[in-house]
């Protein structure tokens, strides 16, 4: 019996769920670690670890390559990943999953192989002010490139998506729409499904920056309807460089190649080149093999727990965090309704500027981001050069969250405020 | 308490009460920089004349080890010759890099930045000015009154 059948949803086992994280057992000087910093990596469990370690000591070989036992299981164990990440998202066919080192290259991928070939001078790209630097930065470019413009949708002064003037943003011009499936610094979750088909009525794609969203929400493609998700590996308890890119299919085969060089070609001539079929078509070179076979563990890992449940606890303790720290005099940016927004919770105490909250909190062992978090649009917006961000897994408590409230009381003893 | 060794005194007292943190209409050399990763930003402002620095300030947003920095370093420059500058921002670095450890009668209220070695991130807070004063001297900042972006 799986762990969801086991419970509703909202009642993860968050003490079970600690002890498979060997990190979380660790002390900063004498305190033991609070780490409240997924929206920038989450942690590991053992499973995690110990699936690529024993990628490594079993069955390590180059995937695609050898006609070996040995090579034979990697290439099995690496394409196991793959149906495994595209079940997860609701995927309808493994072959739409584009392995990569994460939401950043995957952007650029899009950006490179179908922006630039689609792309006329005087189209549009619509983003929102609440993009992280990875889904602006990849689009100047291919605009500086192609001639295309950039469009951008406002925010509201609750951190929301101002979609009051969306019939002015898009229109026929707008050839793609890129929008974060959820704001790593005000932890807003844009209505998905209204931008998708009111971009699609006008011809546009979409492609939805999932770093935040798929680690912390069930997310269904083929329900939303996307043309393209970004899959960051690393946020959603997996190894650094593994995620990938999802795309549906017909857009993948008529986008030109990327990377290019191994692996990725069907047949090569002297002046020219044919290339492989999707996805391989997008994967040049030796991939991050034992890092996505370890990812297809973490995606077992959040099944057994199940998103349902994953996305009720970050409901309960984000909403406990938000107003804790408002009786406590903070200052929080993003939307309070929990029911549109994740865990990733930005805010400033009092004077104390995020830099020195950060240093004075690890202190007591607390980890938490201070700075922009690459949402420099953002923090113009909201008049701020930083802000300090508490965000929260399957592995955070409440008394986590009492520990970081209490040791805000230090930042006002250091600063005598 | 080790947040003694960067949250001193010194450094508390000149966050609180920046000195020279102000626009200078007659500066002959501007330079403005940010902090990629925290977003802080910062404008110097120098008065030089004759290979030597008259006066020096400064605006900007920042944490309390760059905005202490800035403010003791305004104080520490003004009225030395430019080579003089030079040196202290060459030896203001090396202390950051752990590799100086000097007395508080040569390096007076900056010696209570060396506490923050011992927090390797925070190094760049503390040398953001020290970099922007550099540039400005070496004229690679803004003409003077330009404004700031």
């Amino acid at each position: 019996m799986s762990l969801t059948e086991e419970r509703s949803a909202g009642a993860l086992d968050v003490a079970r769920i600690r002890a498979d994280f060997p990190v979380l057992d660790r002390t900063v000087g004498d305190k033991p670690l609070v780490y409240l910093d997924s929206a920038a990596t989450s942690q590991k469990p053992r499973q995690v670890i110990d699936a690529e370690a024993d990628f490594y000591a079993n069955h390590n070989a180059n995937a695609h390559r050898g006609l070996y036992m040995l090579a034979e299981e990697a290439t099995e164990m690496y394409e196991g990943a793959r149906a495994k990440l595209a079940r997860f998202i609701g995927a309808p066919d493994p072959a739409t999953i584009v392995f990569t080192r994460g939401t950043t290259e995957s952007t650029n991928l899009v950006a490179y192989a179908w922006a630039r070939r689609e792309l006329r001078e005087g189209d549009e790209i619509l983003l929102t002010d609440m993009e992280h630097h990875s889904n602006i930065v990849p689009w100047q470019l291919a605009a500086r490139d192609t001639g295309a413009v950039l469009r951008y949708i406002p925010l509201t002064d609750d951190g929301l998506l101002d979609l009051s003037d969306l019939g002015a943003l898009l229109t026929r011009k707008t050839k793609l729409v890129g929008v974060t499936g959820m704001s790593n610094s005000l932890g807003t979750l844009p209505p998905l499904k209204q931008l998708i088909d009111a971009a699609h009525v006008v011809g546009a794609l979409v492609l939805v920056d999932g770093a935040q969203l798929v680690p912390h929400v069930p997310v269904d493609v083929t329900a939303l309807d996307c043309d393209f998700l970004t899959i960051s590996g690393h946020k959603m308890l997996g190894p650094t460089a593994s995620g990938g890119l999802y795309g549906k299919l017909d857009v993948l085969e008529r986008m030109d190649a990327f990377l290019s060089g191994g692996h990725m070609i069907d047949e090569v001539f002297h002046d020219r080149s044919t290339w492989n079929v999707v996805p391989y078509k997008f994967e040049a070179g030796t991939m991050n093999i034992a890092q996505e076979v370890a990812l297809d563990a973490a995606v077992d890992y959040l099944d057994a727990l199940g998103m349902e449940s994953v996305r009720a606890h970050e409901e309960h303790i984000t909403g406990y965090a938000i107003e804790r720290l408002l009786d406590a005099g903070a200052t929080v940016y993003g939307p309070r309704d929990v029911g549109v927004r994740g865990g990733a919770v930005s805010f400033w105490y009092k004077d104390v500027h995020p830099h020195d909250l950060a240093t004075i909190l690890n202190e007591e062992g607390i980890a938490i981001r201070a700075g922009h978090h690459c949402n420099q649009l953002v923090m113009r917006r909201y008049g701020v050069p930083a802000t300090a961000r508490a965000s929260f897994y399957v592995y955070n408590t409440d008394e986590e969250v009492d520990v970081l409230v209490e040791a805000l009381a230090k930042a006002e003893d250091v600063f005598g405020l | 308490m080790a947040l003694d060794d960067i949250y001193k005194e010194v450094i508390l007292d000149h966050y609180k009460n920046p000195r020279n943190k102000r626009e200078m209409p007659e500066a002959s050399l501007t330079c403005s920089r940010n902090n990629p990763l925290c977003g802080d930003e910062i404008t110097v402002f120098v008065r030089a004349e004759d290979d030597k620095v008259h006066e020096v300030s400064f605006v900007g947003q920042g944490c309390s080890i760059s905005q202490s920095s800035a403010s003791m370093m305004t104080e520490a420059v003004a009225g030395k010759p430019v080579d003089e500058v030079q040196q202290l921002i060459a030896d203001f670095r090396s202390m950051m890099a752990g590799d100086l450890d000097p007395s508080d009668d040569e390096f007076g209220d900056l010696v209570a930045l060396k506490g923050v070695v011992k927090y390797p991130i925070r190094i760049k807070c503390a040398v953001l000015s020290w970099d922007v004063l550099q540039e400005a001297l070496a004229g690679e900042g803004e003409a003077a009154g330009s404004s700031p972006h």
